[in-house]
């Protein structure tokens, strides 16, 4: 039964150092201000899950929280590159990053396989790819009744997975609309969750393509403003194009990377502290 | 006609090699057909088709959205404006699956960072893998829009640093190694049936697979489509032009990059 905790509180409680841990949210709804607690407590060590690693992960990777990746996309969507990624596999600054890639379909199959209990996932693909030589979670299978040729990648079940959501109900029912990504898939596959929302309601009211994950499957709940920012909220605030360009100037060099997150994130008490300070950076 | 900053004069006032790139690709596109579309240029020109020529175009986008009608181009694969009057709005796994995998797409409409002369993409690293030059973003949803669409439309820009004789990685399929070979690894879509640059039109040989320059945009030149190709570039016997874009055309393009750019100003900060 899920439980409302401050989101320090759940990190604390949910997150250790070594742990796999699945940051989901397709362009929509990514849980940033959980990525930022994270690295406020110095979270290390951990095998970062995610189809598209996007800023959160670029700022985990560089702040030294991840020894591994496993992704399928890496990139600043409509910009360009996420540099503290490119920093860290290029030239392993601040750390070697191990890196585990996938296409978005073999990641997407991999959650499905781990919300179902399955070992394995089978799919079509991958054939004819250098993918096949440089990922070793992809290796052929054979369809026991027709004999077809397939591909097969294995489970994904994370330690933990932390979505952001519109809504909360008052039983820790959750809410999420608009695009929905793989947000179920992951939240199901793994063995603790914490889902940040933007507010707790009374009721639902029904909505179009709206998914409803029921408290029961659901593990912390912790109520965070904005928590999805740059990324946006369906019904709550737009994406923020312009902070996903001006990150790539602030990512692209190491130092000033490095004093925006001590100035922004390790500088502030919590994701409402740091959204007031770059707020007031863009005044000055 | 000289092609200045990208400037090229036709009949009907001047247009960018993007521009006519993008008209180019958009006439690629038959109303009613369902297309799986990348982002970024391929986004633009798969709009600026839905707005003239094929209205009947059912986009489909990797974030899960069906029947998609952004009003402005999106930045990113999963913005807002593409769920807002979609037909449907699915999971990812089903987006794949249940649409790509099935057979459901009959177009994916591709961007790439390199391509080779058999129309293989790669988008993951140039350089070796474990020490990269430049590391890129990776796959994607690209290696199964490759293999799973019933054809594949690929644009990008023309220049020796993308069109490249052997890839690094190959991170999604075109024609493999040329003639059979694609059939040969068992997939089920036709591949690539054309490549839209911003000097031509490429086409694979029925035969060999290999992309033949087949068509030139105004103002391009064969000379100038060889020095932009890192390869020897066959070219077809007989070179069509392709048409300059109409007054339609060009007015929804900019129209469209116009109330883009607005909106991503509105929103910022």
């Amino acid at each position: 039964m899920a439980e409302v905790v401050e989101l320090r509180e759940a990190i604390a409680g949910s997150v250790k150092d070594g742990d796999s841990v699945a940051l989901e949210g397709f362009t929509h709804l990514i849980p940033s201000a959980a990525a930022h607690e994270m690295i406020r407590q110095g979270r290390k060590d951990l095998t970062l899950i995610r189809m598209t690693p996007d800023l959160i992960y670029d700022q985990m990777i560089g702040m030294g929280c991840a020894k591994k990746l496993v992704f399928s996309w890496g990139g600043n969507p409509g910009v360009g590159s996420l540099h503290r990624f490119r920093d860290a596999v290029e030239h392993s600054w601040p750390a070697p990053l191990e890196i585990e890639e996938h296409s978005h379909a073999g990641m997407a199959n991999r959650y499905v396989a781990g919300a179902s209990n399955l070992p394995f996932a089978v799919m079509r693909g991958y054939v004819g790819t250098d993918l096949l030589k440089v990922t070793k979670t992809i290796a052929p299978v054979t369809c026991p009744f027709t004999g077809e040729k397939l591909m097969a990648v294995p489970t994904m079940r994370p330690d933990v997975t932390v979505i952001h959501a519109q809504q909360a109900d008052r039983r820790g029912n959750v809410a999420i609309w608009g695009i929905v990504g793989i947000q179920k898939e992951a939240l199901l596959s793994a063995r603790r969750s914490i889902v940040t929302v933007e507010e707790v309601v009374e009721e639902f009211e029904p909505r179009p393509f709206q998914v409803v994950l029921p408290s029961v499957a659901v593990g912390a709940i912790s109520v965070v403003p904005h928590g999805a920012h740059p990324s946006y909220a369906d019904g709550y605030y737009d994406r923020d194009n312009a902070f996903y360009e001006a990150w790539d100037l602030i990512g692209r060099d190491r130092g000033r990377f490095q004093e925006w997150m001590e100035h922004h994130v390790l500088g502030t008490e919590d994701f409402a502290g740091h959204l007031q300070s770059i707020r007031e950076e863009v005044i000055r | 006609m000289t092609s200045t900053e990208g400037k090229v004069g036709g009949a009907n006032g001047s247009y960018t090699t993007d521009e006519i790139m993008t008209v180019a690709a958009s006439r690629e596109l038959e109303d009613g057909v369902v297309c799986f579309v990348g982002i970024g240029l391929p986004s633009e020109a798969a709009n600026l088709a839905k707005a003239t020529h094929a209205p009947g175009c059912v986009l489909v986008y990797e974030s899960g959205t069906i029947g998609a009608k952004p009003d402005v181009l999106p930045l990113s694969i999963g913005d807002g404006v593409l769920a807002k009057r979609a037909d449907s709005v699915v999971p990812v796994p089903e987006v794949f699956n249940y649409w790509l995998q099935a057979g459901r797409i009959d177009v994916g409409f591709l961007g790439a960072a390199q391509i080779d002369p058999f129309a293989n993409i790669n988008t993951t690293v140039v350089g070796p893998y474990d020490s990269p030059k430049v590391r890129l973003p990776g796959a994607g949803g690209a290696p199964e829009i490759a293999a799973s669409a019933k054809e594949v439309i690929i644009m990008l820009r023309q220049k020796p640093r993308a069109f490249v004789e052997e890839l690094s990685f190959v991170t999604s399929v075109g024609h493999g190694k040329g003639g059979n070979s694609r059939e040969e690894l068992g997939y089920a879509g036709a591949g690539p049936t054309v490549v839209i640059t911003d000097l031509g039109v490429l086409r694979p040989d029925p035969e060999t697979k290999e992309l033949t320059l087949v068509a030139l945009h105004p103002g391009a030149t064969v000379e100038a489509a060889r020095e932009a190709t890192g390869w020897e570039l066959k070219v077809a016997d007989e070179i069509a032009t392709t048409d300059p874009p109409i007054d339609e055309e060009l007015e929804v393009l900019r129209d469209l990059r116009a109330r883009t750019e607005a909106r991503r100003k509105g929103t910022a900060g």
